[in-house]
């Protein structure tokens, strides 16, 4: 018995590394931009297409094209804030929203034009490779996903922590008008930092692929997990979108044990509209 | 609006019933249900400017309300009608009372409110009430007092009267104190607090108001279609849906999401006649919105009234 709840709990924190990265990408976005990205499933639905189309014709296997979907959905990322969300919304909170949004039900719907409606997978030599730990059987793709993830998020922390670049978009989510006037350019850093957004669901795509489905309609799975564990870490945190990853994974596996298939999938709802009610700022969150 | 007007429009609503193929009064019937439906978001949405992703809570709740209370308790659907009406109105009360006194605004109450309707759906899915995700068949009984009517134009009639009702309560905004609360917390929440109006109360009786509205289309749908289920009723399409003909047409403006009805639907008729494959007309409707939000805040109706004045 305590056997089950064990293989569950490692479960969630494993899934819970691969959300965290998810997060990250969404809580960094609303740091800088202050901007709630609706889009982020869909967007991820679109990277775990790039990854599924580059190991179903061209041969390469997820791992190998990370760094490439990543460069890809960084890419992405920068033209759609440029081109399409910034110039859309004009600043207005709730037409940045609506502008995610449309973007959503227009990347959602491309993909079901394309794809159709059918669920894909691939499979690679490791997607049904096994550890023995102890009593426990560990998926292998899981353990990578998880290990490469919070590799990615150490990076990006280093990244936001020591480099110029880092320091220049940390200025502007604090005081964009005292960094225009230091010579950094804010419309600049917004797409970056959207760019850098979206680029860490390029890597969370192909860290998923090797144990997960994709279909046009897979980003709904994820929206409002992200958005739970980026409200429940605090909205633009980065210690908290790692927490906060790792606490709704397990949420959600140890849920699905205890409450069975289709009731386990409340518990993130309830969560992330407790923690909405009761506490908005969320778990690292500073006060609003 | 002058009185011409409304007369133009009264004709032009009553014209489908002149039609002489069910499949066009059909089209008809479905696009006056958008329209309405999209009434019902403009309401909160629109007037109040409360977006909300989540409107298919309301209308799941509407359409579980009558099938449950026909096939459980035997319960004449047009009894079911006010019942859906409380219902839908209470869950959106509650909603808002609890949303706004915690004083999500924006982007936090738009997300919340996607997350009920996900909270609802989950429930329906794995509840033995609401028959889990088999969903509930509604016994096929046509005659008038039992609400399933074997003409589509009794249908029509039916949604038009819903459409009436929903798009005076928004022409009374114009008029009434409430509207002018209503619209005074979407211009400016501080400036409408600090001239005494209750902020919470206000959006909460907006809510609560576009809930029971909302529920009647469930009751409809359920009516027409003898089947509802989880993903039918609390799916996110149909919140999406709502919001887009409300914006698309004109959020916050009295005709607005007919307008919207009428476009989203001639989008979806024409573009199947030329491209058939599924998710080609919503993908347009998602660009459709795009455009609107960064040209025409006002949708269809402020691009008419741009026209009218030049």
């Amino acid at each position: 018995m305590a056997e089950i709840y064990a293989a569950a709990l490692l479960n969630g924190l494993l899934i819970g590394g691969v959300y965290a990265l998810v997060a990250l990408g969404l809580t960094l976005i609303y740091g800088v931009l202050h901007i709630v990205n609706f889009a982020h499933g869909s967007l991820l639905m679109v990277a775990m297409f790039a990854a599924w189309m580059l190991a179903e014709l061209g041969g390469v296997d997820p791992y190998l094209a990370l760094p490439l979907v990543s460069a890809l959905m960084f890419a992405a990322g920068w033209a759609l804030y440029r081109f399409v969300i910034g110039r859309v919304s004009r600043g207005e909170d709730r037409a940045i929203l609506l502008a995610t949004l449309g973007v959503s039900v227009v990347l959602d719907n491309l993909a079901l034009v394309i794809f159709k409606g059918d669920t894909r997978q691939i499979e690679t030599p490791l997607t049904f490779a096994m550890w023995e730990v102890g009593p426990l059987l560990v998926s292998v793709p899981k353990v990578i996903s998880f290990a490469v993830s919070i590799l990615l998020a150490a990076l990006l922390w280093a990244f936001m922590a020591r480099t110029d670049t880092g320091r220049a978009i940390r200025a502007v989510a604090r005081e964009p008008e005292g960094a225009r006037l230091m010579g950094i350019r804010p419309d600049r850093i917004f797409a970056l930092a959207y760019g850098i957004g979206i680029a860490c669901l390029g890597a969370a795509a192909c860290l998923l692929l090797p144990s997960f489905y994709v279909s046009p309609h897979v980003g709904n799975v994820f929206v409002l997990v992200a958005f739970t564990i980026v409200v429940l870490g605090g909205m633009g945190s980065f210690p908290g979108a790692v927490v906060g990853g790792l606490l709704i994974g397990v949420t959600e596996s140890l849920g699905g044990l205890l409450l069975g298939e289709s009731l386990g999938p409340i518990g993130i709802s309830l969560v992330f509209i407790a923690v909405l009610l009761l506490r908005p700022t969320g778990l690292f969150g500073a006060a609003r | 609006m002058k009185p011409a007007h409304w007369f133009a429009v009264a004709v032009l609503a009553l014209i489908p019933f002149a039609l002489p193929s069910q499949s066009l009064v059909n089209i008809a019937m479905l696009t006056a249900f958008s329209a309405f439906l999209g009434q019902c978001w403009n309401i909160s949405g629109g007037f109040g400017g409360l977006t909300s992703f989540g409107h298919s809570v309301f209308f799941g709740v509407g359409a579980y309300t009558v099938a449950i209370l026909q096939t459980r308790w035997g319960i004449n659907p047009w009894l079911g009608m006010p019942a859906a009406f409380l219902l839908g109105a209470a869950v959106g009360g509650a909603i808002g009372a609890a949303s706004f006194r915690a004083g999500l605004r924006g982007s936090y109450f738009a997300l919340v409110t996607l997350a009920f309707s996900e909270v609802f759906r989950v429930l329906a899915n794995s509840l033995d009430f609401t028959r889990g995700g088999l969903g509930i068949n509604i016994p096929l009984k046509l005659s008038p007092e039992n609400f399933q009517f074997a003409d589509r134009r009794a249908t029509y009639a039916v949604v038009l009267v819903l459409l009436a009702v929903a798009t005076l309560c928004a022409a009374s905004f114009r008029r009434s104190r409430f509207g002018a609360r209503l619209i005074a917390v979407r211009e400016n929440e501080d400036a409408a607090q600090a001239l005494g109006v209750d902020l919470v109360r206000t959006k909460t009786a907006a809510l609560a108001l576009s809930g029971g509205l909302t529920a009647l289309g469930g009751v409809v749908y359920a009516q027409t279609y003898l089947y509802i289920d989880p993903t039918i009723a609390f799916g996110v399409e149909r919140s999406v849906e709502m919001l887009l003909v409300a914006m698309i047409g004109g959020a916050g403006t009295v005709w607005g999401p007919i307008l919207g009805g009428i476009g989203l639907h001639l989008i979806a008729d024409v573009s199947r006649a030329w491209i058939q494959t599924p998710g080609f007309a919503p993908m347009l409707y998602g660009v459709l919105l795009l455009v609107i939000i960064g040209v025409l805040p006002q949708g269809i109706a402020g691009l008419m009234e741009r026209w009218r004045r030049a």
